[in-house]
């Protein structure tokens, strides 16, 4: 029963519920207009302690198109934090006016804290660098519209694997169904940290390899998840001059790879993946938002245990 | 020759391992306390040759089990009266609230007011312990 629960961390789904909620969303996709009404007079309140347009306005787009209303503010670090008002004051006040939360804050554990002075499902729009389910929801819908299948894929994740919050839950999330093989691809600096692994992987399996060049393995993948690089995240100049061209996606290395491999990304991207890709028929991430709207159609529904057919 | 006073009423911890005695006092944060309080390093011990030794004298509201997480040696013994009134067995518990921060500064325990720090024990043979709301490891060693 996904009904009245909150979705703080994408450990909160199990694999059945995970399914639950992409085939909810595979419909809305399909026939969107079937479920513009679903929602009538309930509010969804978006509380961005910190501001996030891109995922506030997937959130609120979702919830018009299932006919709800929207209460909220998004506001800048300095103000929420100088007024000095608590975040489970606040998310009290907000639960009182809305039927189900969304909430973004810069500091970790914040959803999981509010989430238990609520009585209102709480949707984790992001934590600090800690979870932020609802991509990793998006990003299983997007393989799932273009794989059909979560089993027996073998994922490349590439780019900063060390600090990407959005690597490690799909990850973690793609480990749970069966046979699926990752390859971490990233500069030893920016390695996948090893409490993820262990989180992870078992002890025991060998589903991984770690290499450093996107080249070499580009032509194994099934899903190419790409994510940014900074310069800054270096730690010397030289390792970034050598490293830098190897994790720009370029039309040359999408050359190599497979007919149907779908590139991935979370966006907002910089040069990791040149522009000239935008067209080719693999690149999924422009479709990717769109299907971040629908996976957050279906969650809302969920949470709220409203009657579709 | 050092002594000691034994206590009316309170907390005595004993058998503490040597060296742990000093993290452990600061970490119940007795250096602030504005009662009776006795922090020993080095006492002479049968079973271990050496050990450390805190004595409280005063009820302290704290989940004193837990301290087995820092070590599994010590004892705890509740005195009333001069006498020892009840033995606590020390041990890891699945789930510990106050007692330790989490050092994440980014945590939201880190700015939230009124918040009580929770931890919850994730591997029982490597005492690790993680914040029930950022995760964050709490690292014994450290
Ligand atoms: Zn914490």
């Amino acid at each position: 029963m996904l009904k009245g629960r909150n979705l703080i961390n994408p450990d909160d789904l199990n694999v059945d519920e995970i399914y639950e909620i992409i085939e909810l969303a595979r419909k809305i996709v399909k026939s969107p207009h079937n479920y513009s009404n679903v929602c009538n007079g309930r509010i969804l309140g978006t509380l961005f302690f910190e501001p996030s347009t891109r995922t506030r306005l997937s959130f609120e787009a979702a919830m018009l198109r299932l006919g709800g209303g929207i209460v909220g503010f998004s506001e800048s670090a300095s103000s929420s934090t100088s007024k000095g008002e608590s975040l489970i004051d606040t998310i009290r006040t907000v639960g009182a006016y809305s039927d189900i939360i969304a909430m973004r804050h810069p500091k970790e554990g914040s959803a999981q804290l509010a989430g238990n002075y609520t009585s209102v499902p709480l949707i984790n729009a992001g934590d600090g660098g800690h979870y932020h389910p609802t991509q990793t929801l998006t990003d299983l819908l997007t393989i799932m519209e273009s794989k059909g299948t979560f089993d027996n894929l073998v994922v490349g994740l590439c780019g900063d694997l060390k600090f990407g919050r959005t690597v490690h839950s799909l990850l973690k999330t793609m480990n749970k169904f069966k046979k699926n093989k990752f390859v971490l691809i990233s500069p030893e600096e920016l390695q996948i940290p090893n409490y993820v692994k262990t989180l992870a992987f078992d002890e025991n399996s060998n589903n991984y390899v770690e290499v450093e060049k996107l080249e070499d393995v580009i032509d194994q993948l099934d899903i190419l998840y790409m994510t940014r690089v900074q310069k800054e995240r270096f730690f010397n100049e030289a390792d970034y001059v050598r490293l830098k061209d190897s994790y720009i996606l370029s039309p040359r290395k999408m050359k190599k790879a497979k007919d149907d491999m779908i590139v991935l990304h979370p966006l907002p991207r910089v040069n990791e993946i040149s522009v000239e890709v935008d067209n080719d028929p693999r690149a999924m991430y422009f479709k990717q938002v769109k299907y971040g709207m629908y996976a957050r159609m279906a969650l809302i529904i969920k949470l709220m245990g409203v009657e579709v057919c | 020759m050092l002594s000691i006073t034994s206590i009316k009423k309170g907390i005595v911890i004993d058998h503490i391992s040597p060296g742990n005695g000093y993290e452990i006092f600061k970490l119940l944060e007795l250096d602030k306390a504005d009662f009776r309080v006795a922090l020993i390093i080095n006492a002479d011990s049968k079973k271990f040759g050496r050990k450390d030794l805190i004595k409280i004298e005063n009820e302290i509201d704290l989940d004193l089990r837990a301290l087995g997480i820092l070590d599994k040696n010590l004892t705890i013994n509740i005195i009333e009266d001069e006498m020892i009134k009840e033995k606590i067995e020390v041990d890891l518990p699945k789930m510990f609230e106050g007692i330790f921060k989490c050092k994440n500064p980014r945590c939201i325990t880190s700015s939230e007011r009124d918040v009580v720090q929770k931890f919850e024990l994730v591997s029982e043979d490597k005492t690790i312990y993680k914040c029930a709301y950022c995760d964050h490891l709490l690292n014994m060693e450290e």
